[in-house]
């Protein structure tokens, strides 16, 4: 279903985003993508839809190479894959239903069999009660249950799914990911990048770790340990610098003390002084 | 049957395709009034200049035309020429092959002229005969540039006393209605320039505001012309918005200037009839629609790679 072979991303200031993949993800299969901030895990979504070229390998995804896909084409490429983008990317002015609508606007489709698709997905995701609200009006869940409505109403063959818990409690990261499940279930190809161990320990599926724009592991069932995700390098980071932290503040707080003598001296022998004027004056 | 039906579907695709465009357009206009103002007025601006142009030089056009087809030369005779030596003269004109219309006339017709003239001054009437007018040949030519050969051989014959025509106005007026044409051109080009920039300006701004807009439509697997057509009928509205209104301005000075204009010309300049000025109106029409797709699809260039 989706190839990558011997692909490497550099950008124009020299940072290497992806070095060297190979990998396959099959029909139907379930992927973790995991790894610290900027180890590549964005810029792998991105290669698949086109949205950017790599610098070297190709991307096979079906029967296209679409490293060579003609520029006319990639609409097509885009209608095959469903996003769910990390900044979810609804647009504000317009209603739920109206962003749903959206991609099936560009396709030409009749509006009353649009309108019909568009209360399916939302019926399927569980938001129809807010389609006709705009996006400040739901919440987080509700948002990211959108955005995925939205990458399915095509019903594509491939859901990327940039960090669709990142930013929600864990009772609704549970429910995204069980319709995530749901969506995989229906034969649809799930391949969503995460910072969260829990998720993936237990759901036991096959999760690619990526360090630094290399596959560090590719594990078949998951099961994650914490050392080897980027939040748990991160939050060994934030405590490292948390401590670090703390203790110059203690050292901070031991100089203190000389200085504090210090300027308490020089209070008194000031006070001395002026006891002695006023004496010589009387 | 099949073949028919897929017709008819992608038909009605298409038909779909430019409501929604059509649709997206109208949204840009609606939620950015002022910018949609400025470049409509810009637009009135042109298009009420072109049409001005318009009405001059057709209206200059009609002076010199009617002065071309009024006789132009007058030869008036010796007072002991006859008809028949009139005539002599007038086939040898005649025989040239230049002469449009000629036309003799005799001391009597004169005096009626002169009396229908007049006739409203009785006392230039009383002292006047027929005896002290002299008969005239009055001769007019298809083209204005052979009058000068004409007045020649009138003026060289015996029987001719003296001669007039209004060479002088025509030339003169051709000499205002040339400059006036370039003056003119040199004003709806720079005019028009103007236009085109505005535009740009006012649809790049809408695309950069739109940016994030166009950003996810793309990813969303909308096509180039999905987000390039709403901008591209932006301007071709607003140049139809701006021919319309620059048109009815100026059709309305025209028509409130018609009965100074007329007294002004005293020749039958005005009214101009209503299929020219619709004519006009289609015209201006067609070269909005082809200013607005030129700035957007400038602006698009530049502002949508």
């Amino acid at each position: 279903m989706i190839r990558f072979e011997n692909v490497t991303k550099k950008y124009g200031t020299g940072a290497v985003a992806l070095s060297d993949i190979t990998l396959t993800i099959d029909k139907g299969e379930f992927v973790f993508l995991v790894g610290s901030s900027g180890a590549g895990k964005t810029t792998f979504l991105r290669l698949l839809i086109r949205d950017m070229l790599p610098t070297d390998g190709a991307i096979v995804i079906g029967d296209w190479d679409i490293t060579k896909l003609p520029n006319n084409k990639i609409p097509q490429l885009r209608r095959k894959i469903g996003v769910v983008f990390q900044d979810l990317k609804l647009l504000t002015d317009r209603t739920i239903a109206e962003n749903i609508m959206l991609p099936l606007e560009m396709s030409n489709m009749d509006k009353n069999t649009a309108k019909q698709r568009v209360s399916e997905i939302l019926t399927q995701v569980g938001i129809i009660e807010h389609a006709l609200k705009f996006p400040v009006q739901l919440s987080g869940g509700e948002l990211q249950r959108a955005a995925i409505a939205r990458a399915l109403v095509f019903g594509p063959e491939i859901l990327l799914a940039d960090e669709p818990t990142g930013n929600l409690d864990i009772t609704t990261s549970w429910e995204i990911l069980k319709l995530l499940q749901e969506i995989n279930k229906t034969g649809t190809t799930v391949v969503m990048a995460t910072h969260n161990n829990e998720i993936i320990n237990s759901l036991l599926k096959r999760t690619i770790t990526l360090d630094k724009g290399k596959v560090m592991k590719d594990d078949k069932k998951g099961n994650e340990s914490k050392a080897d995700t980027g939040e748990e390098k991160s939050k060994e980071k934030k405590e490292k610098a948390a401590s670090d932290a703390q203790s110059e503040v203690s050292d901070d707080s031991v100089s203190e003390s000389p200085a504090k003598e210090e300027t308490s001296e020089v209070v008194s022998k000031k006070q001395e002084e002026e006891s002695e004027k006023k004496e010589e004056k009387k | 049957m099949l073949a028919k039906s897929r017709k008819k579907n992608q038909k009605r695709k298409k038909k779909r395709n430019n409501m929604v465009i059509f649709n997206t357009a109208w949204k840009h206009v609606r939620r950015s009034p002022y910018q949609a103002l400025a470049a409509i007025f810009i637009l009135i601006q042109t298009f009420f200049v072109i049409s001005l142009f318009t009405f001059v030089i057709f209206g200059s056009a009609r002076v010199i035309s009617y002065f071309e087809s009024q006789p132009r030369v007058s030869a008036f005779f010796k007072e002991e020429i006859t008809r028949e030596d009139a005539l002599v003269l007038e086939e040898e004109v005649n025989a040239t092959g230049k002469i449009a219309e000629s036309k003799y006339v005799s001391k009597e017709e004169a005096l009626q002229i002169y009396q229908n003239i007049f006739k409203d001054d009785p006392l230039l009437l009383e002292f006047v005969t027929s005896d002290i007018l002299p008969a005239s040949l009055e001769v007019s030519t298809y083209e204005i540039e052979d009058l000068a050969s004409i007045s020649e051989i009138l003026r060289k014959s015996p029987f001719v006393q003296e001669i007039t025509y209004p060479q002088d106005i025509v030339s003169s007026l051709t000499k205002w209605t040339s400059a006036i044409r370039k003056v003119g051109a040199v004003l709806i080009g720079v005019l028009a320039l103007d236009s085109v920039f505005i535009m740009v300006i006012i649809i790049g701004i809408k695309i950069s505001q739109k940016r994030e807009e166009i950003e996810i439509m793309k990813l969303l697997s909308a096509t180039n012309w999905y987000i390039r057509w709403p901008f591209m009928y932006e301007g071709i509205f607003y140049g139809i918005t701006g021919a319309f209104f620059g048109w009815v301005f100026a059709t309305g000075v025209l028509l409130y200037a018609t009965p100074f204009l007329k007294s002004f010309f005293g020749i039958p300049v005005i009214p101009i009839s209503p299929l020219f000025l619709f004519g006009l109106l289609g015209a201006e029409v067609l070269v909005a629609i082809i200013l607005g797709v030129f700035s957007s699809f400038l602006a698009v260039l530049r502002y949508l790679k």
